[in-house]
């Protein structure tokens, strides 16, 4: 059994069990978080030294925003030819000695993905980070069928020892302080409390050491397939993604089918960027790129390498040219980072495996519009994460592009309504004179009363004094 | 597995109809500042070339024009990620360097890979050095020992970062799961960008890839805890580069 599974406490469930509810979970647990102000400050300082340090690296490209152009332009063409790229990628992944599985939804990449541990008798599995088995609900269903599963990464460790989904998809504990790691690792590992934020790291550390040697299989993730060599590319700080992929006899990468690039060129401008957008680095510590199980000649590695490749609905977004650039996104979170939303409301109250800006874009098309389309409206409308976004992303036009299609498709009644009653009373001049007039006068009136429609509005608003008179009244007066 | 065989294989067709089908309406080039991206971006066949690397490279961190300047650039990276570096004019020099440090932190087993450049500080470290890639080395051994010696395919003065290859550098592990890693550059495979890092990969290895190249760029680090650096999460605390030349 896991750390995770067999010891940890009973906790809040993350992610809304019934879709039907996610809106209702948001609103609730927003409202709860924005009164949070230890935990507001807590993750604002967080974020602190990544702006210091995000802009310190970005002073050092020659054009940042040529950049962009060049990084947004390497996904575009990838993406607008992944006909094309990904049999290439395909072929020469196999070429190189790993074999590819195909899964048209979360459920096929589990059934596969348990099947490659039951024909490797597995019993120790050793994971990296990888947001795509989050996706998918991996963990709970290998531990459903009796595979032991540990995640390596210290973030993701201290989320499953918490029995937490990642708080945000790079930064997965960003919101735990050190005092709570060392009483979780005093509880589960029996060490000794310490407020150092270096101690920590080395109990787990230590810890990890012998799980990767006794491992059977390694799980990763995946950040860049790329077709010119069929060369899987991962990114990591702390190295033990390469461990995951050195030890075990058994590699398995999980990756989404957008993930491919042309070719290594591409990579000498996404590497770099990735780690500058995302964490405020030169380059991030190991980018690593693996072309099958070890060779012949060499003198370690995996006897097999499995890479799972998944649409889950990716292929839908595909089909939406407007949106089709979401594709582009290369996971670095800095949308996350610079969002306003999520500074306020926090990575749980999404209640998505894709927090922030572009968790809003892409949720509602992995997951349904009907039951997601509240997060289109978990935003500012300020831009910050488009700006951000190292592969230029259109992030807040395609908040209100959601909006827009579910309006379309499954109208509200009550807001159908209110505009129909608004343009009948905006397109008769008498009308909206006497309708300003009425309603200058009730404002106080609906201060005391708080009429049901207007309760949730006036909840955090204050209505404003009422002019004394219409605003065509005054301008005449003037002129 | 054959009934998972015939599943995937449906699978994979099933995917690769939809994708064919969301292609056939185009999507809009993406919102550029400069027009250079856009007109090598309309420029090739169906207007969909990838920006040629010699138009997206100025714009990236610089990496040096002279190998002067490369050296420089390197070596200060280097330090920014707190790496330790050393300058040497020889292996034989290496070798004595090496010894030193080896001596002064009382280290009591390294690993090392046959290798012409690592042969020779293995032999003078003066203490145990296990071969790793000669017979099946034990990873419980590699784990106990205090260092791992590795040569390089290069090193990049755009980033700091080093290259190894499971092919050239002793395998997977050596330069992962020792405490420390001791990386011996020769100054001629100092290049100045990823590009022409990457450039070279492709050159050597083309049609038979190792199956694992790294950029390793600094000791192992984590923020996972409040966003503070920690060096030595999973993989080496320390990572010395020896500058041969």
């Amino acid at each position: 059994m896991t750390p995770g599974s067999s010891t940890a406490d009973p906790h809040p469930i993350h992610e809304a069990e019934d879709p039907h509810l996610a809106k209702k979970k948001f609103l609730h647990d927003a409202a709860e978080h924005v009164r949070d102000t230890g935990h507001r400050a807590f993750v604002r300082k967080a974020l602190g030294g990544y702006y210091a340090s995000r802009d310190t690296q970005k002073a050092r490209y020659r054009d940042w925003e040529q950049a962009r152009d060049a990084a947004s332009l390497a996904k575009w063409s990838a993406v607008n030819r992944l006909d094309e790229l990904l049999p290439q990628f395909v072929v020469n992944f196999e070429a190189n000695g790993g074999k590819v599985h195909w899964a048209r939804t979360a459920e096929e990449a589990r059934d596969i993905i348990l099947g490659l541990l039951r024909a490797a008798k597995a019993k120790a599995v050793i994971k990296s980070k990888c947001m795509t088995s989050e996706e998918i609900h991996l963990n709970a269903a290998m531990e459903a069928d009796g595979y032991g599963v540990v995640e390596s990464d210290l973030g993701e460790f201290i989320q499953q020892l918490r029995g937490e989904p990642p708080y945000h998809f790079v930064f997965p504990c960003m919101h735990v302080r050190r005092e709570e790691i060392s009483d979780l690792f005093g509880k589960h590992l029996g060490t000794a409390p310490t407020d150092s934020p270096e101690e920590l790291t080395m109990i787990a550390r230590r810890h990890m050491r012998r799980l990767y040697i006794d491992a059977d299989v390694g799980i990763t993730g995946a950040n860049f397939l790329v077709a010119e060599t069929g060369q899987i590319s991962i990114t990591e700080n702390e190295g033990n993604a390469r461990l995951t992929a050195a030890l075990p006899r058994m590699h398995i990468s999980i990756s989404g089918i957008e993930k491919v690039v042309a070719n290594l060129d591409d990579l000498a401008v996404l590497l770099p960027m990735l780690a500058t957008a995302g964490a405020g680095q030169p380059m991030t510590c190991y980018n690593t790129l693996y072309a099958g199980p070890r060779k012949p000649g060499e003198c370690d590695g995996p006897e097999e390498m499995h890479l799972v490749l998944i649409d889950n609905q990716r292929t839908a977004i595909l089909a939406d040219p407007e949106q089709r650039d979401s594709l582009h996104c290369i996971r670095c979170g800095a949308c996350l980072n610079v969002c306003p939303i999520f500074k306020n409301v926090g990575g749980f109250t999404y209640g998505t495996t894709y927090q922030g800006p572009i968790g809003s874009v892409i949720t509602p098309h992995l997951r349904g519009l009907a039951d997601w389309n509240h997060l289109s409206g978990a935003s500012s409308l300020c831009g910050a994460c488009t700006d951000a976004c190292p592969v230029r992303i259109d992030i807040h036009h395609h908040l209100l592009h959601n909006r827009r299609n579910a309006a379309k498709t499954a109208p509200n009644r009550w807001e159908k309504l209110g505009h129909r009653l608004f343009v009948m009373v905006a397109s008769r001049p008498w009308l909206f004179a006497a309708g300003g007039a009425a309603f200058r006068h009730t404002l106080w009136l609906m201060k005391k009363l708080r009429p049901p429609l207007l309760r949730d509005w006036l909840a955090t608003r204050d209505l404003p004094a009422a002019p004394r008179a219409s605003f065509r009244s005054q301008w005449r007066a003037r002129s | 597995m054959s009934v998972s065989t015939s599943t995937t294989s449906s699978a994979r067709d099933t995917i690769l109809g939809r994708i064919r089908e969301a292609l056939r309406m185009p999507a809009p080039l993406p919102h550029m500042k400069s027009h250079a991206a856009e007109e090598s971006a309309t420029g090739g066949p169906k207007g969909l070339t990838i920006l040629p690397a010699d138009v997206a490279r100025p714009w990236l961190p610089d990496g040096g024009d002279t190998p002067e300047e490369r050296l420089a650039l390197l070596t200060e990276n280097l330090g920014k990620l707190r790496a330790e570096v050393h300058r040497v004019a020889d292996t034989a020099a290496a070798a004595a360097l090496l010894a030193g440090i080896a001596h002064d932190r009382g280290w009591r087993t390294v690993a090392w890979h046959g290798h012409p450049a690592i042969e020779p500080l293995a032999a003078a470290v003066g203490c145990e050095a296990h071969r790793v890639d000669g017979t099946a080395f034990d990873k419980n051994a590699l784990e106990a020992c205090d260092a791992g010696i590795t040569a390089c395919d290069a090193a990049v003065a755009q980033t700091g970062s080093i290259l190894v290859s499971s092919g050239h550098c002793g395998g997977r592990a050596l330069s992962i799961l020792p405490h420390v890693h001791v990386v011996i550059v020769s100054l001629d495979q100092i290049v100045a960008t990823l590009g022409d890092a990457l450039d070279l990969v492709r050159s050597r290895y083309a049609g038979r890839l190792p199956s694992m190249l790294s950029f390793i760029t600094g000791p192992s680090r984590t923020g996972d805890i409040e966003r503070i650096l920690v060096l030595g999460a999973h993989g080496p605390k320390e990572l010395i580069v020896i500058l041969v030349g």
